[in-house]
């Protein structure tokens, strides 16, 4: 939001000799497996970092915990000699084979050697059993529960931004044409609009497009029961993806459009695009090669904070649309209690995340012919 | 003052300095009028203290814009001016009659007629006869009763005044009169009479009329008769609160550590670094959630949270590519030159030159944390205390306002929000474009 201004890439790297198409590839190639490698790095250390703050209180202990308890107990319940015994000696041996199970999961270890323990776990999303939820194919395993969520979250999130970004793109390239133009200075005026979050936007057209209005739908992804064949379920999720998209697009597309409109005048007072001009070059072509491919790694790296910005929001926008997504599975998890599938999907959102800067990067490395090689992985 | 003069010319600038202004104002008159604990009591009191109100009625100035009136509500007790009380003895004890006039204009029923009787005697309960008189003159019997101790007395409840009104509902059908076809209650003046009997000395009833109309109050009220006046209020300080603190401590820590970072170079910026990078990958909010469910929901741990995690943010990767020009100017080698420390080579010269960089960005952050705060207030993670804008607009969600038609009462918390969002970030807009001119010519 006001981190427009910034860009990911710190050092832009010094101006390399462009050597033939089969080295650009190579370096391509090296940059991206340096920057995948950097960050895993620091995924893991993020991650790292989630679990101790779930573990300062003992939380991640406690799951483990219950669920020994609950196993342990599930499992004598079956146990006809455990049955047998008198009602003391069975404390007494629940309690030692409480024991001896702990101490084989390493429960007994110190922290700091069980917090890695955790952290592979973790990684791996291997959380265990959830006590309340239920994933609605029936399955009680926390992976399950949140894996079965991530499609929808990640389909609303990825349409949204791809309209996001390209509209955003088309409406600057159209004001920088038309500066101090009235639609220009409405834009300006509306840029501070993205100081909100999407979800207060989406309040506001369920107010009106649901409520007042009742064209669209309050909330969901498809109608209940879902329609039959292809082509209607197709209608009804766009139907309900139509609210939470354009909450998404109204709540950053004047930033967007007024901070990008900037670079583009910027980059078209260069001395080369007016020489460009001079050589009456037509103005689609001057657009395209002169003014809006130097202007790409600057707007990707400000549409990178605008995607994070975005990301760490999903979960109260979904709670606000009701949209069956990985963030209300969040929401839900915390209206219940349910510790593991919190730290789960905050570990999911963190995957997510740095994915997302993986792929900006990328694209990144594609369109910024300076990037350096291999260097990614000592730099940004 | 310069700055001030340069902000004149830009009227957004203006308007939003303007609404800041006001929102203070409110701010110190919500603290001043009303004090914690009385905001805590009217927020949190339970239906001792929400009694007097309808339960989901808009504001009274809804009615400015529609044609027919809907009747506010209001409640007449003893000290009330208008209220009258005298007094007679009998042979074993009182005769009291109590006069409860008001002013009935509307053009619609109100949601229920209530009398609150307190009646004070040793063995025998007081008998009182409750009587309206309507403007066209007639005396309607309500009701004959012996009263025991608090005790409510609800006209729509009354079966028998239903059966005497002829099958009308009691709060409707006091208000029409039986000989006219019209569905519309009568305006004028109504005074409803108690005559208590009393069989004991000092003996005396406490009384109390309430009507609960279709509107209450200036903010309305919500599924808990709660008067939303006063989360109305008492959210904007915690707002404003919230917004700046947060925004301050960020952008101060931000800064300093940038600086420090780029001054001593070498291991510690490049710490510096990768805490950045870890921390953009760090999920902000799903965080948050993390926190307000394990350890606090605390408004001050949640603000503490933010900060630590707002701290190595996107802005210190722009703070630190100014510092790095700053740091190769000549002046900086001249105060090494002279011997200045690290710690006052930082303060005194790299960080005052980034001041004007740091105040926009500051007054942008401050409506980022201030819908921080009401997007966790939305999640159910709000102060467990406080009332804030937030927690209005999650009852609202939360009990159905959006598929019933309350409206109102999600859409004024949201304006406020909005109010304050859009006013900070107006004035931070223009700032950006004075400390940077950079962007002043576009």
């Amino acid at each position: 939001m006001s981190e427009q201004s910034i860009t990911l890439q710190p050092g832009a790297a010094p101006v390399e000799k462009i050597k033939s198409n089969n080295s650009a590839l190579l370096r391509i190639l090296r940059y991206t497996f340096f920057k995948i490698a950097s960050l895993f790095v620091t995924v893991i250390v993020a991650i790292y970092l989630t679990i101790l703050i779930a573990n300062m209180g003992g939380y991640v202990d406690e799951i483990q915990r219950a669920q020994i308890r609950e196993e342990l107990q599930q499992h004598s319940f079956n146990d006809p000699a455990f049955k047998a015994l008198a009602p003391e000696a069975r404390t007494v041996r629940m309690e030692e084979m409480i024991r001896i199970r702990e101490k084989r999961l390493g429960l007994d270890q110190p922290f700091a050697i069980r917090s890695f323990r955790f952290l592979s776990n973790a990684l791996t999303l291997n959380l265990g059993w959830a006590q309340n939820m239920t994933s609605d194919s029936g399955s009680k395993q926390v992976r399950n529960i949140m894996l079965e969520r991530l499609p929808p979250t990640l389909f609303l999130f990825a349409s949204s931004n791809i309209i996001l970004f390209f509209a955003s793109i088309a409406i600057a390239l159209s004001l920088s044409r038309r500066y101090a133009s009235p639609l220009d200075k409405v834009i300006v005026a509306l840029a501070p609009t993205g100081s909100a979050p999407a979800w207060f936007y989406g309040v506001f057209l369920i107010v009106i497009f649901a409520a007042v209005l009742r064209i669209l739908p309050y909330g969901g992804m498809v109608d209940a029961p879902p329609p039959e064949t292809p082509f209607e379920y197709f209608l009804s999720l766009m139907k309900h993806l139509a609210l939470p998209l354009f909450a998404i697009t109204l709540n950053t597309i004047f930033l967007n459009a007024y901070n990008w409109r900037t670079f583009f005048l910027i980059y078209s007072s260069e001395d080369y695009v007016e020489m460009a001009k001079a050589k009456g070059l037509s103005s689609r072509m001057l657009e395209q090669r002169y003014i809006l491919r130097p202007t790409l790694p600057t707007i990707i790296s400000t549409f990178a904070l605008t995607l994070i910005t975005l990301w760490t929001g999903a979960p109260i926008l979904e709670g606000v649309f009701n949209w069956p997504g990985l963030g209300r599975t969040l929401l839900q998890a915390v209206g219940q209690y349910e510790t593991s599938v919190i730290v789960g999907s905050t570990v999911i959102f963190a995957y997510m995340l740095a994915f997302t800067v993986f792929l900006l990067d990328f694209i990144y490395a594609l369109v910024d012919p300076r990037v350096k090689v291999g260097g990614g992985s000592s730099h940004a | 003052m310069k700055t001030l003069r340069e902000l004149s010319k830009y009227p957004s600038a203006l308007a939003g300095l303007i609404i800041i202004l006001d929102l203070v104002a409110v701010s110190i008159y919500a603290v001043v009028t009303i004090p914690y604990s009385e905001a805590i009591r009217l927020w949190r009191g339970g239906e001792d203290v929400w009694y007097r109100s309808p339960r989901n009625a808009p504001p009274t100035w809804t009615n400015f814009f529609r044609r027919e009136k809907l009747p506010a509500t209001f409640s007449l007790s003893l000290e009330s001016e208008s209220v009258t009380r005298s007094e007679k003895e009998t042979a074993d004890g009182k005769e009291i009659i109590i006069t409860f006039p008001f002013d009935f204009s509307y053009d619609t029923f109100p949601q229920e007629l209530a009398l609150y009787l307190d009646p004070v005697y040793e063995e025998k309960q007081p008998y009182i006869s409750v009587t309206m008189t309507t403007p066209d003159g007639r005396d309607l019997r309500i009701a004959d009763f012996a009263v025991s101790p608090s005790q409510t007395y609800l006209f729509s409840q009354d079966t028998r005044l239903t059966r005497r009104l002829g099958g009308l509902v009691p709060h409707e059908g006091v208000f029409l009169n039986p000989e006219f076809e019209s569905k519309t209650p009568i305006k004028g003046d109504y005074v409803i009479t108690i005559k208590a009997l009393t069989f004991e000395k000092d003996a005396d009833l406490r009384a109390e009329f309430v009507m609960f109309g279709q509107v209450a109050g200036w903010a309305g009220t919500d599924h808990l008769r709660r008067d939303l006046s006063i989360a109305l209020l008492w959210g904007t300080p915690v707002a404003l609160m919230f917004g700046l603190l947060a925004a301050f401590g960020t952008s101060v820590a931000t800064m300093v550590i940038a600086a420090v970072g780029v001054w001593y170079s070498g291991w510690v910026d490049g710490l510096i670094q990768r805490i950045t990078e870890v921390n953009l990958l760090i999920p902000f909010i799903p965080m948050l959630i993390m926190i307000g469910t394990f350890y606090s929901r605390s408004i001050w741990v949640i603000l503490s949270a933010t900060i630590l995690l707002s701290v190595f943010g996107g802005s210190i990767i722009t703070y630190r590519a100014v510092f790095l020009q700053i740091k190769e100017s000549p002046y900086i080698e001249a105060a090494r030159a002279y011997g200045a420390g690290n710690a006052r080579i930082i303060l005194s010269y790299l960080i005052p030159r980034i001041i004007p960089l740091l105040i926009p960005q500051l007054v942008i952050l401050i409506p980022a944390n201030v819908f921080l705060e009401a997007s966790l207030a939305v999640i159910g993670l709000g102060d467990p205390i406080l009332p804030t804008w937030g927690k209005v607009i999650t009852d609202a969600i939360g009990n159905g306002a959006l598929y019933q038609g309350h409206y109102y009462w999600i859409l004024e918390p949201a304006f406020l929000l909005m109010l304050t969002g859009l006013a900070f970030a107006m004035l931070g807009f223009v700032l950006d474009r004075i400390f940077n001119p950079r962007l002043r010519g576009i």
